[in-house]
């Protein structure tokens, strides 16, 4: 009985496995809390809230499903999740047949290679604040703004950009994807780098045209660059905000909600209506779209 | 005689010149802004890229009438210190993650993946009430306490600490160094790249911030850059050229400090996009 007891090491206190596991748990402590606190608890939080009817001040009132009721019978929500999908139609493949074509031609180029790429690059480290400023007085009619005195000296009638309802949208679209284009066209940069040139070179070998080997070759291989950059601008578009609030009056989303997004009106909605619930649930809306989108992601790269 | 090979491509010269007018078009909005911020008078109607007669007079109004320098230092201390922090807990637990056994680590790895998925916009009401209740509106914490820690980053690091090998770890345990001593002396040096992207992108996501920092500081005297040059903004809103020395204090710091690292910013925007 001694010796057995002898022989077993717990006597001599926790073995390495328990001691490393100790350590890797007071590692993930003050991580723990911050996540349960600041991401989790919030976001079940936002469920919960988007059940109420809230003004902040008073207390909470639950009113069940009412607030996404209202959502879905409030014709200005329909107008802001279909400007939402405009910023994101428009802008996610603008962006990237952009971008890829800059990359594609970009990465042959010897000459001045840095300086052309650091020019594409630039708007990427601006503040989005800073050029919707920069844009919108770009935007004005003339004389002020750049590009109705470009109009008037080709002899072309001004146009309204930002004032109109139908151009106020693409008009605030374009800084968007001009700030955008630097990073997406790295990232394609650091993907065709990724082609193995023995492949290029045996597809020349054997006679294959510039479309084909682009289309055969260079965009199999950069696939899951591609999937990684369709991602992140459509979420990017999706949660465009930083640009309508400061390019339109009084940040409301332009003449009649013409260019609101989803997340302006949320912006709106809590803070400037203070009707909490009904923000809430908006965001909700914004979470499942993105929920999805993500879901789409994952089986697109399990494709290939 | 020249080589074929050698003589210039007709069509590579004309790709080279496409992409040249590409790349001006991409940086004449900045040179506009710069321009246009040393005019004054009649001057700003005048849409030269070089002012005939420049002037410093909008900024030094600017910086007499605003509180651009205090905007400036509160980004400053609010970027810096979210990304020590971010640096700081991000590797620790992505160090965690990839060099630890223990029961639950993948129910902790996938939370907190799981994070990166909430989108900022669905949290800031919450945020907004837990600020509200423990006083921590108009404060730096206020404005840094939602970023201390970032999923992406632990994914990130989790990734790069796969290249530093089990042994030099090994080594260091045996040489009676604690976990923590093993993780800041031997594994942090080797994963110094991979910490310089985070770094530069966690600084540039707080450095041009604007909704949260605006939803969480009504005191003008705790705005950051971009939320102050907002409301800046919409006060001057006709007189462009006070908005844009505005714009152009905002910008010109990033793009110096891009011109002086251009290598090391590049590679680590990089780094991180292509691992996240």
């Amino acid at each position: 009985m001694n010796v057995a007891e002898n022989v077993t090491p717990v006597r001599r206190g926790l073995t390495i496995q328990q001691k490393k596991a100790i350590w890797a748990w007071l590692f993930l402590t003050v991580p723990i809390i911050f996540f349960v606190v600041v991401r989790f608890y919030p976001t079940f939080d936002s469920f919960y809230i988007s059940l109420t009817e809230w003004n902040i001040v008073g207390d909470k009132l639950y009113i069940g499903l009412e607030n996404y009721k209202r959502l879905f019978s409030d014709p200005v929500f329909w107008i802001v999740l279909s400007n939402t999908f405009e910023y994101l139609i428009l802008g996610m493949p603008i962006s990237l047949l952009l971008s890829f074509t800059i990359a594609y031609n970009l990465d042959k180029i010897r000459f001045g290679h840095t300086f052309l790429r650091a020019c594409y690059f630039v708007p990427f480290l601006t503040t989005a604040v800073a050029m919707a400023w920069v844009w919108r007085w770009f935007y004005q009619a003339a004389p002020i703004g750049f590009f109705n005195n470009v109009l008037i000296d080709l002899g072309l009638h001004q146009m309204p950009f930002l004032q109109s309802t139908t151009q106020a949208l693409p008009s605030i679209l374009l800084p968007a994807i001009w700030a955008g284009l630097g990073f997406q066209i790295l990232i394609f940069m650091a993907g065709l780098r990724s082609v193995p040139t023995s492949y290029l070179e045996a597809a020349k070998i054997d006679g294959a045209g510039r479309w084909q080997v682009l289309k055969e070759i260079t965009i199999p291989h950069l696939w899951p660059t591609i999937v990684f950059l369709v991602v992140m601008s459509t979420i990017g578009f999706l949660r465009i905000f930083d640009q309508v609030f400061n390019m339109t009056v009084d940040g409301q989303g332009g003449p009649v909600n013409s260019a609101r997004p989803l997340v302006l009106h949320i912006y709106q909605s809590a803070f400037a209506d203070f009707e909490m619930g009904y923000a809430a649930a908006q965001t909700v809306v914004l979470f499942v779209i993105l929920l999805f989108i993500t879901f789409i992601q994952f089986s697109l790269m399990r494709k290939k | 005689m020249a080589n074929i090979k050698t003589m210039p491509d007709i069509k590579k010269i004309i790709i080279w010149t496409i992409l040249f007018i590409g790349a001006l078009g991409m940086i004449v909005p900045l040179i506009f802004m710069f321009s246009t911020s040393l005019k004054v008078g009649e001057e700003v109607y005048n849409l030269s890229l070089i002012p005939a007669e420049p002037t410093l007079e909008n900024y030094v109004y600017l910086f007499d009438n605003s509180e651009f320098f205090t905007w400036f230092f509160n980004s400053f201390v609010v970027a810096i210190g979210v990304t020590v922090s971010v640096l700081f807990f991000d590797s620790l637990i992505g160090y965690t993650l990839c060099k630890f056994d223990f029961r639950g680590k993948k129910i902790i790895f996938v939370a907190i993946l799981s994070t990166m998925m909430i989108p900022t916009e669905m949290l800031v009401i919450p945020w907004y009430i837990m600020s509200k209740n423990f006083g921590w509106l108009d404060t730096y914490w206020g404005v840094m306490f939602p970023g201390m820690i970032s999923g992406f980053g632990v994914f990130l690091m989790k990734q790069f600490f796969e290249t530093v090998p089990d042994d030099y770890i090994h080594a260091a345990r045996i040489d009676g160094l604690s976990e923590f001593a093993i993780w800041w002396k031997v594994a942090m040096p080797m994963v110094g790249p991979a910490l310089s992207a985070l770094a530069i992108f966690t600084f540039l996501g707080n450095w041009t911030a604007f909704l949260w920092p605006m939803i969480v500081s009504n005191d003008p005297s705790l705005y950051t850059v971009p939320v102050g040059l907002a409301s800046f903004s919409g006060e001057f809103i006709t007189e462009w050229e006070m908005i844009m020395a505005g714009a152009s204090v905002a910008t010109i710091p990033t793009l110096l400090v891009f011109i002086l690292l251009q290598k090391y910013i590049v590679r680590g925007v990089v780094m991180a996009g292509l691992k996240g």
